[in-house]
């Protein structure tokens, strides 16, 4: 925390913050179809997929414009994990905000969180979170801290630049691509797959394992109101957790011949109105 | 805050050329619903430049009542005085539950303003439910579509949520329906637009082709390799249908990200949709499950997508494909020769 | 560049308990791991034999990840239809015996990997060596990606298919004759079904070896294990005759699962892990040089292992020569030599803890596995000798003695069995 909150000389490149989240492997997981609860023990985890996209892109913006990529996460301390994948690709510190004050948070305090700790980090130009969480993937924790921050954010963005005192980003959306533009400080949400994260080599993660290089933080650290944290501080729970049951229907399979079954299935085609027979 | 004091359900209702977003006419419908249930009003938060016309129509589609903003500072889309715009439209109006459609821009800024309002907000919702003691259950897929999460919010007032687009259906618009329109204000300066959209390059038609298309023809990672997906162009384009692909496809680029179907993809819910050697992982029966007919073609007879499919051919698609390919094309001549 | 005293390649047993014992000793210790866990990606049979351990790690027996004290030792003589089980009990009074024990890998390995981290060695996992870094004609560390990392000495710890040994000229590259391949499926029970099923306490295990039909008659064994809630079934076959025979070790395993005597053991079980992997049969005689300037091979890759195509002995042989090897280097470094003379005194760390003898005592296994009959011929007299001896026909019961001479002396030489007996005996 040593960082002040005076202004960043011009011309000293980028400061940015990158949001990581570790998240239990997609395949791993399976849902106990007696106890109907996630089945986690045993489930490795990982960096979220869409926050290596956001780490990524910050180590692209240092590596042209020079600076600083802090990687920050809120969690456990298993999450020191992910922070030193993160060093391990480049990222030149991280940040752990860990407590057990926020156990059971929803993404208003974890916004809420973030956006605090991060306000504590110094003058910061960026912010780069992934579009969403394989877990929760709800992709509001994004737009939550740049809320409690009030800086401008740009989400799903799939390339971004910065031109002299201006961020423009191309962002994608259902019906095609926008190009936006803003200022500093800002917020983008990086989507998944819009880059090739680069590995971690073996001299940075010696480097995130050794040296001083993650710093845990508590609730109290980074100046949080305890209230509004946690289980406590969440608005909404999760009432139940069913296990999803295929819809099942009354197929009708077709595994004899082979001119005969597509006949049989193109009958069936022109019979329910799809062809015209 | 005295939370008594919240009533009805408001949708927050989007548009884009002058024309309600089909998101929003769907959230329209299950907003109704939910409101009937509720025995409460349903309300619409329109907000833009020009948007006075487009309130007739949302009561049309089943609004009891339009709130609607005009500002010159809300001509375009921005996130934040967007965002800001629906805060100070909540704090007067306080609707019992917001919703939003979970398009980029109503993800966007529902999870934006729920900074603002210090609220519950569920993403994403496939379904919605009504809970004894009147609170929204907010049925949303965890886990990469593994589980289904049933959210409650009785903190905090307005409960918030995004629902999935093509979920629900489109009502039908009644022209005899009638509604209270209001006007509001709200104070926004000039420096509540820290963003500002510079170019929309619209791929209009690749993107909803999938989502209006009525025949959708599929494929995975049975297809081998890229260029096999020229069987499913011929395919589709006898059954005047659209190809789209699963996420295995995707990821290893054989075809673009905007034809996924799943639960990272799109949702389509077509008259008929053919799965060609996908193996019907349950995030991919997520974006298609819904379809009225499903054809699955699978080498593999235990594969998962024969447990959700109508019609189902146990094969080699390279044998089956061009077969039906072939079948189909005899048929057509016989037709235009007859 | 970083600079650590030793770099260690792979953190399997071998590699972790060399990093353990260093850094006890105040070395700056690195060790690379290729998969992302310590052991993720390791197979084994499933037994570990204890001796070495407790010296080493004070509280082994109270936290190392034990699944079962191995207490019942079967060994079962198959053909396809019938089998002839010799079964030892070796629990002691409080049900448990300590000689051996099952294991799982993934665990195993990453309690080691986590005891050499306490001890002060950095770890680094997901990253896998791609070379050696060479000075003057010396090796003075690793590479990987992009990266180099000085050292000044070196430990081929990376398993049976060393690249590294071979590399720094250690040792050339084993022929098919020299390689068994190895599968296991491991197979998910409830705790009590194993229990019942084998007939053992809570922490009791059962081994059991299988010759004959479990590898279709070729050279090789069958092998399984319990652990808490899962069995470890495999097989491990010479792969010359699974050349020579046209055959894969898949359906060796698949006709194996289906014989009656392991359908029974198995039922209802579900299979979670698949694995293949190759296992040398090296003797001593083979037994490549073991170290040169600045680096030396411990464990699999300086192949220290004990196959006699029933039984596997390595993890414990892998923990010894680290341990020596790490002896040799503390010498080394008080000699300020860490040359091949400064490391000389490696072989004679291993020799003191007995190694050399078991590895002697076994330099005969190979030319013992070399012998077909053991693995086609002698099962199925086993088998067909009490099958005749325990079919009652009503026409009166034979003699022991000529059901012995038509079965057994018919096929085989009586000459010939016994000295196969007895290379066979001796070089267990
Ligand atoms: C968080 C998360 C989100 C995801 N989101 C999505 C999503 O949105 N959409 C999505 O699709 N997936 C998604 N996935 C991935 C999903 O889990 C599967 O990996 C994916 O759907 C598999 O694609 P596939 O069926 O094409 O490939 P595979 O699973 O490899 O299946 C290929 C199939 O082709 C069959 N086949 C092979 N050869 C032939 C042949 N010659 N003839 C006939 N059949 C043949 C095989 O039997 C097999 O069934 C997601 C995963 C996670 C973890
Ligand atoms: C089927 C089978 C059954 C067996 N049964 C038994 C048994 O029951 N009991 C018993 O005691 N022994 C048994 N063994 C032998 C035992 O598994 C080995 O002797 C023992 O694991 C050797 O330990 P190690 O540390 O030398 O090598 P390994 O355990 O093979 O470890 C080598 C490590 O190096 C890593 N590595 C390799 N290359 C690189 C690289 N380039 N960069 C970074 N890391 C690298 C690997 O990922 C691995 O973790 C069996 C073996 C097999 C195959
Ligand atoms: N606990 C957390 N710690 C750090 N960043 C987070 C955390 N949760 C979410 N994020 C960030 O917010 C993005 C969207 O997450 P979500 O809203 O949970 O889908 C993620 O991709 C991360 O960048």
């Amino acid at each position: 925390m040593e960082d002040g909150q005076e202004a960043r000389p011009p011309n000293q490149g980028l400061k940015i913050v990158v949001c990581i989240k570790q998240v239990p492997k997609g395949e791993q997981l399976e849902i106990d179809p007696v106890k109907k609860t996630l089945r986690r023990e045993g489930v490795e985890s990982e960096m979220n997929p869409a926050d290596k996209n956001a780490v990524e892109m910050a180590l692209g913006f240092k590596d042209e414009h020079g600076g600083e990529v802090i990687a920050l996460s809120m969690g456990s301390r298993s999450f020191e994990r992910s922070l030193r994948m993160a060093i391990g690709m480049g990222a030149d510190r991280a940040v752990l905000l860990s407590d057990r004050a926020l156990a059971g948070s929803d993404t208003t305090p974890t916004s809420y969180a973030l956006a605090g700790t991060i306000s504590l980090l110094g003058k910061i130009d960026l912010i780069l979170c992934g579009e969403e969480t394989s877990d929760s993937s709800t992709g509001h924790v994004g737009p939550g801290i740049a809320g409690h921050l009030e800086i401008p954010q740009i989400t799903y963005v799939t390339e971004a630049k910065v031109e002299n005192d201006k961020i423009i980003a191309k962002r994608q959306v259902e019906f095609g691509f926008e190009t936006w533009e803003t200022t500093f400080p800002a917020l983008l949400t990086v989507k998944f797959g819009c880059n090739r994260p680069r590995e971690p080599t073996l001299s940075r993660k010696i480097k995130a394992k050794r040296g001083n290089v993650i710093q845990t933080w508590s609730a109290k650290d980074a100046g949080l109101d305890e209230s509004k944290l946690g289980l406590n501080g969440s608005p909404t729970i999760v009432s139940t957790i069913d296990t999803v049951e295929l819809p099942s229907r009354k197929g009708e399979l077709f595994s004899g011949n082979l001119g005969k079954n597509v006949s049989d299935l193109i009958s069936r085609l022109v019979r329910d109105g799809f062809i015209r027979g | 805050m005295e939370t008594g004091e919240y009533k009805g359900v408001m949708v927050f209702l989007e548009h884009r050329k002058g024309k309600l977003r089909n998101a929003s006419i769907q959230l329209i419908g299950e907003g109704r619903r939910l409101a009937d249930i509720l025995k409460q009003e349903l309300s619409g938060a329109l907000l833009g430049k020009d948007v006075e016309n487009l309130t007739g129509e949302a009561i049309q589609f089943g609004c009891d009542k339009v709130h609607y903003i005009e500002h010159d500072l809300l001509e375009n889309y921005a996130p934040r005085p967007y965002a800001k715009a629906l805060a100070e439209l909540v704090q007067k109006r306080r609707p019992d539950a917001l919703l939003f459609g979970a398009t980029m821009n109503g993800r966007e800024v529902a999870g934006r303003l729920h900074a603002y309002t210090h609220t519950g907000l569920a993403a994403d919702c496939t379904a919605f439910d009504i809970t004894e003691d009147g609170y929204l259950e907010m049925i949303r897929p965890a886990f990469g579509g593994k589980s289904l999460a049933h959210i409650i919010c009785k903190k905090t007032k307005p409960q918030m949520a995004s629902a999935r687009p093509n979920v629900f259906p489109a009502p039908d618009k009644d022209p005899a329906r009638k509604g209270e329109i209001l006007k509001e204000t709200v104070q926004l300066t000039q420096e509540d637009v820290d963003t500002r959209c510079l170019e929309v390059v619209e791929h209009e038609d690749e993107a909803n082709m999938l989502s209006k298309s009525e025949i959708v023809v599929s494929g995975g990672y049975g297809l081998k390799k890229k260029e096999n997906f020229v069987l499913l162009e011929e395919l589709a384009e006898l059954l005047h249908g659209v190809v789209g692909a699963s996420r295995k496809t995707v990821d290893i680029g054989w075809f673009p990200r905007e034809r996924q179907i799943g639960q990272t993809g799109k949702t389509v819910r077509p008259r008929l949709y053919f799965a060609i050697g996908i193996s019907g992982a349950i995030q991919h029966l997520a974006g298609m499950e819904r379809s009225e007919k499903i054809v699955a073609i699978n080498a593999d007879p235990t594969a998962s997508i024969f447990e959700v499919a109508d019609y189902g051919i146990v094969g080699n698609l390279f044998d089956v494909i061009p077969e039906m390919i072939r079948q189909l094309k005899a048929m057509k001549s016989s037709q235009s020769s007859s | 560049m970083d600079e650590f005293d030793v770099v260690i390649i792979g953190a399997g047993p071998a590699g972790s308990s060399t990093a353990y014992r260093l850094a006890k000793e105040g070395f700056n210790v690195l060790f690379v791991e290729r998969s992302n866990r310590p052991g993720s990606k390791n197979v084994f049979g499933g037994r570990i034999y204890s001796y070495p351990f407790p010296e080493i790690y004070p509280d082994f027996w109270k936290e190392a990840p034990i699944e079962r004290y191995v207490t019942q030792e079967n060994l079962v003589f198959m053909t396809e239809s019938n089998s002839v089980t010799m079964k030892f009990d070796s629990s002691s009074s409080e049900g448990v015996s300590t000689q051996s024990f099952t294991a799982l890998r993934e665990k195993f390995d990453s309690w080691m990997a986590k005891k050499a981290e306490e001890a002060g060695a950095l770890l680094i996992t997901g990253t896998r060596v791609d070379d050696l870094y060479w000075e003057n004609g010396k090796i003075a560390g690793i590479i990987a990606g992009p990266d180099t990392v000085r050292s000044n000495v070196v430990v081929a710890a990376d398993g049976v298919v060393s690249d590294f040994a071979q590399k720094a000229g250690l040792r050339r590259e084993l022929t098919a004759k020299e390689v068994s391949v190895a599968v296991k499926e491991t197979i998910k029970l409830p705790k009590e079904t194993i229990q019942d099923r084998f007939n053992l306490g809570k922490r009791e295990g059962a081994a059991y070896s299988f010759v004959g039909s479990a590898t279709g008659y070729l050279r090789g064994g069958g092998f399984l294990y319990t652990n808490k809630e899962t069995i470890s079934l495999g097989a491990v076959v010479n792969s010359e005759d699974l050349s020579l025979q046209k055959k894969e070790i898949f359906e060796i395993i698949e006709n194996f699962k289906l014989h009656p005597f392991i359908q029974k053991l198995v039922r209802g079980g579900k299979v979670v892990e698949y694995s293949a992997h190759m296992i040398p049969e090296l003797g001593v005689n083979t037994l490549p040089a073991l170290f040169k300037d600045n680096f030396l091979a411990v464990g699999d890759a300086a192949a220290m292992v004990i196959n006699h195509g029933y039984t596997y002995r390595g993890v414990d042989l892998a923990v010894v020569s680290g341990i020596s090897a790490a002896e040799a280097i503390i010498q080394a470094r008080q000699r300020g030599d860490y040359s091949h003379m400064g490391l000389s005194s490696y072989p004679d760390f291993l020799k003191k803890r007995g190694i050399m003898d078991d590895m002697n005592k076994f330099k005969n296994a190979p030319s013992f596995l070399q012998n077909a009959r053991i693995f086609t011929a002698y099962p199925r007299m086993v088998c067909d000798f009490f099958d005749r001896m325990y079919t009652v026909d009503g026409k009166g019961k034979e003699k022991i003695f000529d059901i012995g001479k038509d079965e057994m002396f018919g096929k085989v030489s009586v000459l010939k069995m016994l000295r196969d007996m007895m290379s066979g005996l001796r070089s267990m």
